[in-house]
């Protein structure tokens, strides 16, 4: 269980219940500094809500989260992303009526500080600000790609390109832990072999990743160590290869191997 | 030749040269100072008093902009705003307290304490959205015109539906405004004064508006307008700002309240009904929601339409030699048919921002081409498909 002398990201104990369903009970892991970390299990088996946990957007029943010996839990979605968390949706968020420039800007909120005073009057140091925050945002555009469309309307780009822009906006706010949700779904193959290079670039820039991901292939190739929920506990955990051929992940992937007639028949 | 990025603050969106900005600048500054001469000239005394109310209005609707058209938050309780600084105002200049304090002290007064409403209104609401949050600035507008009303007992504060009277003029300087002022062989009356008053702090507003938008602010406002949920994750505290949003909207509210109070010299609670919030709402959906350009059409045509409706009384005289159809029963009429008619032909607004324009015609350009595309029997899909 143990990957590390200091892992970046420690959950503990985390259980959530959704009314009579328990979504979480008990799960713990850790995520070492400069990795990429996949999340998997069958449809329901807690991984988003676990993911949301992580990222401040919901409240556990019990158990803790510490990113770099820091609590996460309890805080503010926006005290979240200042610690170092920032997140993707598996449903893309982009702002549509925002040019993707500006959509990278707006990720700098956390790392930024003018306000409405300092709009106003435009004093040097908020000028100096603004200036540095559009040529990084610049530099995020180019680094996934799409500098080319930095003043489109961010809901005209094509579908692969609002992920790459939902990735650099969430770089934007400098990250310690990125956390993707499911990026590559709906991807061609093509759209997916550059994203697996974006990511894999990301860790050697010192980004740490966590993954959601339904392409089992893409997770077993890129993913240092891999957890696998189901039913709300984690099941197993470790690098892809053992994950791979772990009986209780095959079983809960494929069903039970004792009733292979039960499930035919039904 | 490239496209320029979307136009910053003031600059200029058509890429004109500097020659041609600098005319278009003496051009526009030439004209808004002589309005109420020309305005005065052609149309009547009566026309400068709409003059100073759609200066009025411009402020208004632009303080609703703030938290409808930037921040998203769907207010229908704005014209309380409005209320509270005239009423301020009111109580604190007129013999109804024996108050007489100075101009300069209520106006940022108004601003203050309108902005601390608005916080009011906001701190309970931050989790609504929508039409519930819609329900709820309703609910608020209406209980302080309720309040506005109902408190000449058991102690006097607002007179009740009596409203307040002889409110004192604004002095700036020592120059009252309700007078006539000669400079030089011209005479400036005292609707000149006002619209000129009005003008400075109008500018104002716009600045103040153009400002915050093209800011680290105004970016996060149209975030949580966008995606709430995307602009928390994205690190904005969506608390603050919301509040701030309302605040500031409030704010220009209370000014363009205080500064009604002294331009009527008399508030009652009727002028801030719902109607009022509506019409404000108006101004800022017909004009262009969150562009400030579009606001101020919105705000002028709003204002100036139903007065200039008014001929159609005269007009009928003219044309048929009697009055058919009284023109109060066809101006409401009319009046709503063009907000119809604009909203299903524009439906982003007379004056849209350029990216809201360019999202509204792309949106039509699938249209068309889902339904182009289904009479060709969609030979593009055919095309990609591997």
């Amino acid at each position: 269980m143990n990957v590390g002398p200091e892992p970046l990201l420690r959950v503990h104990g985390i259980s959530k219940a959704f009314g009579g369903v328990q979504a979480l009970s008990g799960v713990s892991l850790e995520i070492a500094r400069r990795s990429i970390y996949g999340l998997i299990g069958p449809n329901g088996a807690g991984k988003t809500t676990l993911f949301n946990v992580i990222t401040g957007f919901i409240a556990p029943d019990a158990g803790t989260c510490t990113l770099d010996g820091r609590r996460l839990t309890g805080e503010p979605v926006h005290r979240v992303v200042q610690l170092g968390v920032a997140r993707t949706f598996q449903n893309i968020r982009l702002f549509h009526q925002m040019s993707a420039l500006e959509n990278v800007m707006v990720g700098m909120h956390a790392r930024s500080t003018a306000g409405a005073l300092g709009a106003v009057l435009r004093t040097r140091r908020v000028r100096d600000e603004e200036a540095r925050m559009e040529a990084a945002a610049h530099a995020l555009l180019e680094r996934v790609s799409i500098a080319a469309h930095a003043d489109a309307p961010s809901g005209s780009l094509p579908y692969g390109l609002q992920r790459r822009l939902e990735i650099a906006r969430a770089l934007a706010s400098s990250p310690k832990l990125i956390a993707l949700d499911e990026p590559a779904a709906g991807m061609n193959a093509s759209e997916t072999a550059s994203l697996r290079e974006l990511i894999d670039a990301l860790r050697e820039d010192g980004t740490t990743v966590l993954l959601i991901e339904h392409d089992v292939r893409l997770v077993m190739g890129l993913c240092d160590r891999v957890a696998v929920l189901d039913h709300g506990q984690l099941i197993a955990e470790g690098v892809p290869a053992a994950v791979q051929s772990d009986p209780a992940v095959i079983e809960a992937y494929l069903g039970a191997p004792a009733a292979p007639v039960a499930t035919a028949v039904r | 030749m490239p496209r320029l990025p979307i136009p910053a603050g003031m600059s200029d969106a058509a890429g004109r040269s500097p020659l041609a900005q600098g005319a278009l600048l003496a051009l526009a500054t030439a004209a808004l100072l002589l309005a109420p001469f020309l305005v005065d000239a052609l149309l009547g005394r009566a026309w400068v008093r709409v003059l100073d109310l759609v200066m009025l209005y411009t402020m208004l609707a632009l303080g609703l902009n703030i938290v409808v058209g930037f921040a998203g938050l769907l207010d229908l309780g704005y014209i309380a705003f409005f209320a509270v600084g005239a009423y301020l105002y009111a109580l604190c200049a007129s013999p109804h307290f024996g108050l007489h304090l100075p101009f300069w002290l209520l106006l940022p007064a108004a601003a203050l304490v309108a902005g601390l409403f608005g916080m009011l209104l906001g701190a309970p609401t931050l989790k609504l959205r929508g039409d519930y949050l819609a329900i709820v600035t309703l609910g608020f507008g209406e209980i302080i015109r309720i309040f506005l009303n109902n408190m000449n007992a058991p102690f006097n504060l607002t007179n009740g539906p009596q409203g307040i009277t002889m409110i004192r003029p604004i002095e700036v300087a020592g120059v009252s405004m309700a007078k006539a002022h000669a400079i030089g062989p011209l005479s400036i009356p005292s609707l000149y004064n006002y619209y000129y008053l009005f003008l400075v702090l109008t500018l104002l507003v716009v600045f103040v508006s153009a400002r915050l938008q093209h800011s680290r602010v105004g970016r996060a406002w149209v975030a949580i307008r966008e995606d709430e949920s995307a602009a928390r994750a994205s690190g904005v505290n969506t608390r603050n700002l919301k509040l701030l949003a309302f605040a500031m909207g409030a704010s220009f509210g209370g000014i363009a309240g205080s500064l009604y109070a002294s331009f009527q010299g008399f508030v009652s609670p009727e002028s801030f009904g719902l109607m009022e919030s509506i019409m404000v709402l108006c101004m800022v959906v017909l004009g262009g929601m969150g562009h400030i350009r579009g606001v101020v059409l919105g705000a002028a045509l709003l204002v100036t339409l139903p007065e200039a409706l008014r001929y159609i009384g005269p007009l009928q005289r003219w044309l048929f030699g009697q009055v058919h159809i009284e023109p109060s029963d066809l101006r409401l009429l009319l009046f709503g048919v063009a907000l119809v008619v604009v909203m299903r032909w524009r439906p982003a607004g007379l004056w849209p921002s350029a990216i809201r324009h360019r999202e509204f015609a792309a949106a039509r350009a699938t249209a068309d081409n889902a339904v182009t595309g289904h009479r060709t029997g969609g030979s593009a899909d055919a095309g990609s498909a591997p």
